[in-house]
């Protein structure tokens, strides 16, 4: 088991050295001259120069990738001319645009996706699994047609359309709710419950439409293997047939794909935060992308992608404990 | 109460509704009887029905879509008319039902002691958690698990098939039914555990005196274990009585083919030509040896296996399953590389050639396989199937190779106008058929069989085998006949070797290996082999 | 058809599915009036996108032509009269602020996420197909090396490095190309994962052992004896990634990061629409419309074509005894 995660941990840095290279090939390397897009658009090639020179741009690509790794392990120093800014581990670098540390732009904006996600997310787990599971129980009844095409259309309505539907609704013409505005829950829980009702339920409705199609067939290949028949042979009632023979081979999948979803959750979590303003990561992606400000999309992928890389362990290893027969190797 | 029937079926006819508006009608009025404490054997090949008609008698086909009439009374209960709670009163304490897979069968989440409890508690409402557990100990210790009380706490994976059956026959036990039914309950084991698992069923009907069902498709396992017979076809009773009288003088024709097609361990095999004395050596191994996996994980399924094949004759190797026997018969042709040892064809080492420098040697060495679904390509035509390895030799032109395929189409017993048709308008036996042309179309020496008709009918395996020795005889071919079933071999070999665990136990010439077996464990694999006439088995 | 041959040919030489096998798949799709039905509405969609230049003709208007007179500068840019300005000339009624016709712009928008959907989906079937093919037919190493770099691109937040990778391509470069591109590009895991696994399954059964008997050279056997067999799944699974990529190309519009102005896009007409949901509802309400109607046939038409090639799914609902023990019964007891 600890040979297990060590490997496991092992890969998972693997993979997130390689998504760096990666990363830094594509954003620093290939396009045009990131002095420039640093300097801003009415530079003279002089300041330019200088710019670049505070960049390190003009040491070898390897040396710069290493400075780059060695920022975000320990810190980095940057020359501003006049003195020395201290960049703190770890270090992504300083945004182009106002020159503020990137890990700190990040971390400030880290509590409303945070919201988001974790609000969203119950909404899922509760409505989608218990969504799916009604609708494989009442298989055959109208029940079940209700529900297929209620998650089919679920399926098929992006976050921004539903969004604008709940906003259209609820704030617009019924006017049950206040626009949106994000309130940390540091401020005031009870603002920040209300302002996050309408983002939680847009994102959770969409990804509970998924999980409800999904655990719907994985518990009708659970009912239709042969130790469910050998219960029922037994006499024993169809409730405690699904709920104790059923349950935990049907769900066991569902976590597992649920990790392997975990990547366009996030990009759902970034349209749901661009439709309510909510000032997340996302949103940062989004306004950094549009003003060509590197690090700082830089930063936004390596972080996204570490943590689904540490998501899709923690997957595998919850899918592990729930399926026994799957041996952590 | 005694003078009532354990088991009354009148006029049984289960019917599954098929795509269009149409009916598969699996069982068609079906009747028999069964007295308390008596037991039935219910045999017929795949298709006759016998599982369907088992799983009526408990009801399992209400709420499927499948339409049940006719009449099915167990101890009194009405299982058509029961509502559904009165069903699963019935499900268990009444009759209580043994499964064909009892890996499958069994949950895999859940500890073995747990599952038996859970039912034993369903049906003993007053039973505390500590008697059921108790229960399902004591019910695991009678069919012979060793050391119960903590192989109860076992999960299902952790038990090797045999164990599973029996905590199956346990998990019945433990309600003390009337009447135990068992759907093909061995055929998933070995033949030595299967040997096991019918003394216990035995042993436990003495001892409790309950009625059995037994659905098998096998009649020497239905020979041994029971007193009535029916045997069944196309869902309907072809004929039933006392096992014996059924056995030794059976009035109708289909029966007398069934019996006539089962292939006997005790009978001497009819021979085909006279031995020739000593082929030339065709094909040679030398302590070959294969292992898959690596380091900790490294499991040895073929260990120093030493083997000749002389030209022209059939060498059978039996074993039961983990022997090594498939493995072994895959590197024989070369599509498994062996790990050590020497493979030689006509005095030429084979065994470490590259799949490039192979091809020469293709045509020679042929396989035929097990399964015939999987062994030919669904979207192809069997006519291009059997082409391939002619298109591939490059020797003919189209309108030869057309004409080879047809005459070998003939040869296999099949129409030759069936080129263009595809696998799925073939039943298994004219598939294993095709399988067997596609093998003879490069003029191999010798072809490996790989258990060819053990997924097929009992008559239709008995065409197979005819047509394999007509084919030795008549083309000088040599066979490497691999299959679990020892009562087959026998009707093919000239030579037998035995293997377990990897290696050659026990070879030698067919006969006088059936009949003074040396090795006791070839002694235990013949002793185990289920007999249609137990008159005739040896002491 | 030559013996020696070893180049590929593929008209000529794709082995054809059974003719029965496909006319029952046909029939199964036929059957489902839903499949039908989503079917019927994205043919009509592709005509509508195939025509729309003639259709604008003869509506007589033109997608980017701006009409200030016909939106309210006073009230911000809402359309004069009802329901959006509909009137004979602007069937749809136009947009608010610009005055631009809308019914033209929704048919070209259809136009766009249309051809981005189609040419990613196609991108995701060719590197899915080789990247798969590659890991489950090549060593060992090749395996562990593809296998690995598709876990990565599966578990990837796409749209996050979709979103990233527009900023930095040059401004010049074409847009609906560099979507078609990136969304091809980094979301062919899926793709790559399924056909790994069936040709790892495929390559177990034995007609492939019997093929390599024959003699034949790998790549014969790959074209002959897999790649047929391969292609249901891949064609379910990409009728799975259509509906998908529609979402993508319209999301990243919706962020401004899809094809430019003033090229029309669903989702960037949603995007302006945020600010417009008040005044002028059917500004919304259409673009909204012709997205979900499109996903939601794409997916419904996905879900029918996946149960025509895999009948198990209608017989699934038959739980008393799976028609695999059933057929088998008859059979010894070896694996």
């Amino acid at each position: 088991m600890t040979g297990y995660f060590l490997r496991r941990a092992l890969g998972a840095v693997v993979v997130v050295l390689v998504l760096s290279a990666v990363v830094y090939a594509t954003f620093y390397i290939a396009p045009g001259d990131p002095a420039r897009l640093a300097c801003g658009p009415r530079c003279n090639p002089e300041q330019i120069r200088q710019v670049r020179e505070q960049l390190q741009l003009n040491d070898p690509v390897y040396v710069q990738y290493w400075h780059f790794l060695q920022g975000i392990v320990a810190g980095h120093d940057y020359s501003t001319g006049t003195g020395v800014l201290h960049c703190d581990a770890p270090c992504f670098g300083l945004s182009y645009q106002n020159n503020q540390q990137v890990t700190d732009l990040i971390i400030q904006r880290l509590p409303a996706t945070a919201s988001l996600a974790t609000g969203a997310m119950a909404v899922w787990l509760l409505l989608g699994t218990g969504t799916g599971l009604l609708s494989a129980l009442r298989r055959g009844g109208a029940t079940e047609r209700v529900l297929t095409w209620l998650t089919l259309a679920g399926t098929a309505t992006p976050v921004f359309i539903s969004g604008l539907g709940l906003l259209m609704l609820f704030c617009a013409y019924l006017e049950w709710l206040p626009f949106p505005s994000y309130v940390p829950l540091t401020d005031d829980p009870e603002q920040w419950a209300w302002n996050m009702l309408l983002p939680w339920a847009a994102l959770g409705l969409l990804e509970s439409a998924k999980y409800a199609r999904l655990t719907r067939s994985s518990m009708l290949e659970t009912l239709a293997e042969d130790h469910i028949r050998t219960f029922r042979a037994y006499g024993i009632a169809e409730r405690s047939l699904i709920g104790r023979h059923a349950l935990r081979g049907a769900l066991a999948p569902v976590i597992a794909l649920s990790a392997a979803d975990f990547g366009s959750m996030f990009g759902n979590a970034m349209l749901t935060e661009m439709m309510f303003g909510l000032p997340g990561i996302g949103q940062l992606l989004v306004t950094s992308t549009q003003t060509i400000d590197l690090p700082v999309v830089v930063a936004v992928v390596m972080v996204t992608g570490t943590a689904v890389v540490i998501a899709n362990i923690a997957a595998d290893v919850l899918y592990a404990v729930a399926d026994r027969r799957v041996a952590l190797r | 109460m005694t003078s009532e029937p354990l088991v009354a079926v009148d006029g049984l006819t289960v019917a599954f509704p098929t795509a269009g508006d149409g009916a598969v009608r699996a069982v068609d009025g079906l009747s028999f009887a069964l007295a308390p404490g008596g037991a039935l054997g219910i045999v017929g090949e795949s298709g006759s029905g016998k599982s369907t008609a088992a799983f009526a008698l408990l009801g399992l086909h209400h709420g499927t879509g499948a339409r049940v009439t006719g009449s099915v009374r167990i101890a009194g209960h009405d299982v058509q008319a029961a509502e559904d709670a009165e069903l699963r009163r019935l499900r268990g304490p009444v009759a209580a039902m043994v499964f064909q897979d009892p890996l499958s069968s069994l949950d895999p989440y859940q500890a073995v002691g747990d599952q038996i409890a859970e039912v034993y508690r369903t049906h003993r409402r007053d039973a505390s958690r500590r008697a059921a557990r108790a229960r399902a100990v004591e019910v695991l210790d009678r069919v012979g698990i060793a050391d119960a009380a903590r192989r109860a706490r076992s999960r299902p994976h952790e038990f090797s098939g045999g164990m599973r059956q029996r905590a199956l026959i346990a998990m019945a036990l433990a309600l003390q039914p009337r009447l135990l039914v068992a759907d093909e309950p061995t055929t998933a084991l070995d033949v030595t555990v299967q040997a096991q698992i019918l003394g216990l069923l035995r042993e436990l009907r003495d001892e409790t005196g309950m009625g059995l069902i037994l659905v098998t498709h096998d009649l020497g396992v239905a020979a041994g274990s029971v007193d009535e017979l029916l045997v069944m076809k196309d869902g309907r009773a072809v004929e039933q009585g006392p096992v014996r009288t059924v056995l030794d003088a059976p009035r109708e024709q289909y029966t007398r083919e069934l019996l006539s097609a089962v292939p006997r361990v005790n009978v001497r095999r009819a021979p085909l030509r006279a031995p020739e004395a000593d082929g030339a050596v065709l094909l040679e191994s030398t302590g070959l040896r294969r292992e898959f996996g690596r380091g900790k994980h490294a499991l040895t399924a073929v260990d120093d296996v030493s083997l000749t094949v002389r030209a022209g004759e059939t060498v059978g190797v039996v074993g039961e399953s983990g022997s090594g026997k498939t493995t072994l018969g895959r590197m024989l042709v070369r599509l498994l590389e062996p790990t050590g040892g020497e493979l030689r064809y006509l005095g030429r080492d084979i065994g470490g050639l590259k799949e490039r420098e192979l091809r020469g040697f293709r045509s020679e060495l042929q396989m035929v396989f097990q399964d015939p679904v999987s062994s030919l390509n669904p979207r192809r035509s069997i006519g291009e199937s059997i082409a391939d390895p002619l298109r591939a030799l490059g020797k003919l032109n189209d309108n030869q190779i057309t004409s080879r395929v047809r005459e070998l189409l003939e040869r296999v017993g099949l129409d030759a106008g069936a080129y263009h048709r595809y696998p799925h308008e073939f039943s298994g036996g004219q598939r294993q058929r095709v399988g067997i042309a596609r093998a003879l179309a490069p003029e191999p020496k010798l072809i490996v069989c790989d258990e060819p008709v053990s997924a097929l009918d009992v008559t239709t395996q008995a065409q197979v085998v005819a047509l394999l020795g007509e084919l030795q005889r008549d083309l000088g071919l040599a066979l490497v006949f691999i299959a679990h079933d020892l009562a087959v071999v026998r009707q093919v070999s000239d030579r037998l070797v035995v293997m377990r665990g990897g290696r050659i136990v026990e070879e030698g010439p067919a006969d006088s290996v059936y009949e003074q077996p040396r090795h006791p464990y070839t002694q235990g694999l013949l002793a185990a082999v289920p007999l249609l006439e137990p008159a005739k088995a040896p002491a | 058809m030559t013996n020696t041959l070893t180049l590929p040919e593929p008209e000529a030489e794709a082995a054809p599915a059974p003719a029965s096998g496909a006319r029952q798949v046909r029939r199964r799709l036929l059957a489902r009036k839903s499949a039908l039905a989503a079917a019927a509405v994205l043919g009509l969609l592709v005509l509508l996108a195939l025509g729309a230049p003639l259709l604008a003709a003869l509506e007589g208007q033109d997608p980017n032509a701006y009409h200030d007179t016909l939106v309210d500068s006073a009230r911000g840019g809402v359309p004069f009269g009802g329901f959006g300005g509909i009137s004979a000339e602007h069937w749809l009624g136009v947009e608010p602020g610009t005055g631009r016709d809308l019914f033209v712009r929704l048919l070209y928008g259809a136009r766009i996420s249309l051809t981005v959907a189609l040419g990613a989906t196609l991108v995701q079937v060719v590197v899915g197909v080789a990247v798969g093919l590659g890991a489950a037919l090549g060593n060992r190493f090749t395996d562990s090396l593809l296998s690995h770099v598709t876990d990565v691109m599966v578990a990837m937040p796409l749209l996050v490095f979709a979103i990233a990778l527009v900023a930095v391509v040059p401004a010049d470069f074409p847009r609906p190309v560099l979507l078609v591109v990136a969304i091809g590009l980094l979301a062919w895991g899926g793709m790559a994962r399924l056909v790994r696994a069936q040709t790892l399954s495929l390559k177990k059964l034995d007609f492939v052992s019997a093929a390599r008997l024959t003699g034949g050279s790998s790549w014969r056997i790959a074209r002959r004896e897999l790649l047929p067999s391969l292609a249901a799944p891949v064609i379910t699974y990409a009728a799975i990634l259509l509906p998908t990529n529609i979402v993508l190309e319209a999301s990243m519009s919706f962020l401004g990061v899809g094809v430019k102005p003033p090229t029309p896009s669903w989702g960037q007409m949603l995007s302006t629409a945020t600010t417009w949901f008040r005044a002028d509802p059917l500004y919304v309400l259409l673009p909204a419309l012709m997205l979900f109607v499109t996903t939601l046939a794409f997916t419904v038409l996905g879900d029918g074509v996946r149960a025509a090639l895999d009948p198990r799914e209608a017989s699934r609902l038959r739980v008393g005894r799976s028609r695999r023990t059933s057929r088998t019964s008859g059979a010894g007891g070896a694996q």
